[in-house]
C-alpha cells in the first residue's frame, strides 16, 4: 500500500515563537514582583478584664512615647523630632544603671533604665495620629533594637544579627529583649 | 585551484532564528513561576508607608489580608470618603473581622495553624483610630501575629 509509505508531512513551527510571545507578553503584563514586606509585631493576648495587681514597674524603666494628633512626639515628656527618636530610644535600652549588664556601653546614668531586661518602651497614640506617622515611629524603635542587637553581635562574634546561628541568635535576642507596650488610644 | 573557496556574494549570512522560541519559551517560564496574580481587586486607596526594619512575609497561604483606606473615587459617591476596612473583595464592617479572621484561620491545615500572620494593608493617611479598633478585634479573635505592610524606603520623607 503505497498510502502508508507516505511520511507524515512536518508541521511549520515557524509560528511557535509568535505564540509564545503572545504568552510571555501577556505575563509581563500580569506579572507583580512586589514581595510582601512590613514591620512584624505581636500583639498582646485579649483580657477582657484589667488585672487587678499589675507588676509594678519602675519610671526609670519605662521609656514614654506619646504621639498626639498632630503627629508631634513627646519622648520622656519632652518635645523631640521623630528622627532624634532611635538613638534616645538606644541611650535608654543601653544605659545599664545597675551595672549588671557586662556588655552594655551606656552612661549609666541613674534616672534611666537599669538594664535592657528591665527597659520598657511604652508607646501611646492618639485616635488621631495618621498611620504614616505611626510606622514610622514603629520602625525608629525596632531600630533601636536591631542596631543594639547588631552591635552586639559584632563585638561578640564579628558577624552581623542577621548571618549568626540559631542558638548565638537567640543569645543575642536575650540580650536586648523587645519589648514595646502599645497602650489603648486615647484622645491626648 | 581554489581549495578554500570564498563564500559568494559580500553580504552576512543570515543567522538561524531556529532556537529563538526556545529562549522566549525560557523567559516565558520564567515570567510564569514567578507571576503572583492580584487575588483581590482593590477598592480603596492603598499607598503604603515607608520604613526600612521590614521583614518579608513568606508562606503566602499563611498570610490573610485586611485593607484599610479611604474608597477608590469611582466608589466615593456611594460609601463616601471615609477611610473603609476591606477584607477580600467587599468592604466590611469592624464586627466582621472576626469572623474572617477565623474562617480563614479554619481553611489552613491544622498544624500551621500558630504560624498564620494577618498583614494590615493600611493607607498611610489612615487614622490610628481605625486601625487601633482592627487591632483590638484581631485581639479578640487570636490573631495575635500581624505585620503592618510597608514599601522599603526612607522615612523621614515629609513628615
Amino acid at each position: 500500500m503505497a498510502r502508508n509509505k507516505r511520511a507524515i508531512p512536518e508541521i511549520n513551527a515557524g509560528s511557535m515563537a509568535d505564540i509564545a510571545f503572545l504568552l510571555l507578553i501577556f505575563f509581563l503584563v500580569t506579572t507583580t514582583m512586589d514581595v510582601d514586606s512590613g514591620i512584624s509585631t505581636k500583639l498582646p493576648p485579649w483580657e477582657p478584664e484589667q488585672l487587678e495587681n499589675p507588676p509594678p514597674i519602675k519610671q526609670k524603666n519605662l521609656f514614654t512615647v506619646l504621639v498626639n494628633a498632630n503627629d508631634q512626639l513627646l519622648v520622656e515628656d519632652e518635645y523631640a523630632e521623630i528622627e532624634d527618636l532611635r538613638d534616645l530610644a538606644k541611650k535608654f535600652l543601653d544605659n545599664n544603671g545597675n551595672g549588671e549588664c557586662d556588655y552594655c556601653q551606656g552612661i549609666r546614668s541613674p534616672l534611666s533604665s537599669d538594664s535592657p531586661q528591665k527597659a520598657i518602651v511604652s508607646l501611646q497614640n492618639d485616635r488621631g495620629t495618621s498611620y504614616k506617622t505611626y510606622i514610622a515611629v514603629q520602625n525608629e524603635l525596632v531600630a533601636a533594637y536591631n542596631e543594639l542587637r547588631n552591635e552586639l553581635a559584632q563585638r561578640q562574634y564579628g558577624k552581623n544579627f542577621d548571618e549568626l546561628g540559631e542558638e548565638q541568635a537567640k543569645q543575642v535576642q536575650e540580650a536586648y529583649p523587645q519589648k514595646i507596650s502599645e497602650a489603648e488610644p486615647l484622645n491626648l | 585551484m581554489s581549495k578554500f573557496k570564498k563564500s559568494t556574494g559580500g553580504g552576512t549570512p543570515a543567522i538561524s532564528t531556529a532556537s529563538l522560541p526556545d529562549i522566549v519559551f525560557m523567559l516565558l517560564f520564567f515570567f510564569m513561576v514567578t507571576t503572583v496574580m492580584r487575588e483581590v481587586t482593590l477598592l480603596v486607596d492603598n499607598s503604603k508607608p515607608f520604613a526600612t526594619e521590614i521583614k518579608k512575609l513568606e508562606k503566602k497561604n499563611l498570610v490573610t489580608y485586611i485593607y484599610v483606606g479611604k474608597p477608590k473615587k469611582n466608589l466615593q459617591a456611594q460609601v463616601g470618603t471615609e477611610p473603609r476596612i476591606q477584607l477580600n473583595d467587599a468592604f466590611a464592617r469592624l464586627g466582621e473581622i472576626q469572623q474572617y479572621v477565623i474562617e480563614e484561620r479554619n481553611a489552613i491545615n491544622e498544624a500551621e495553624r500558630p504560624l498564620m500572620t494577618v498583614s494590615i494593608k493600611a493607607d498611610e493617611k489612615v487614622k490610628m483610630g481605625l486601625v487601633s479598633d482592627i487591632k483590638q478585634e484581631l485581639r479578640k479573635a487570636e490573631a495575635l501575629k500581624i505585620n503592618y505592610s510597608t514599601r522599603k524606603g526612607e522615612v523621614f520623607g515629609e513628615l
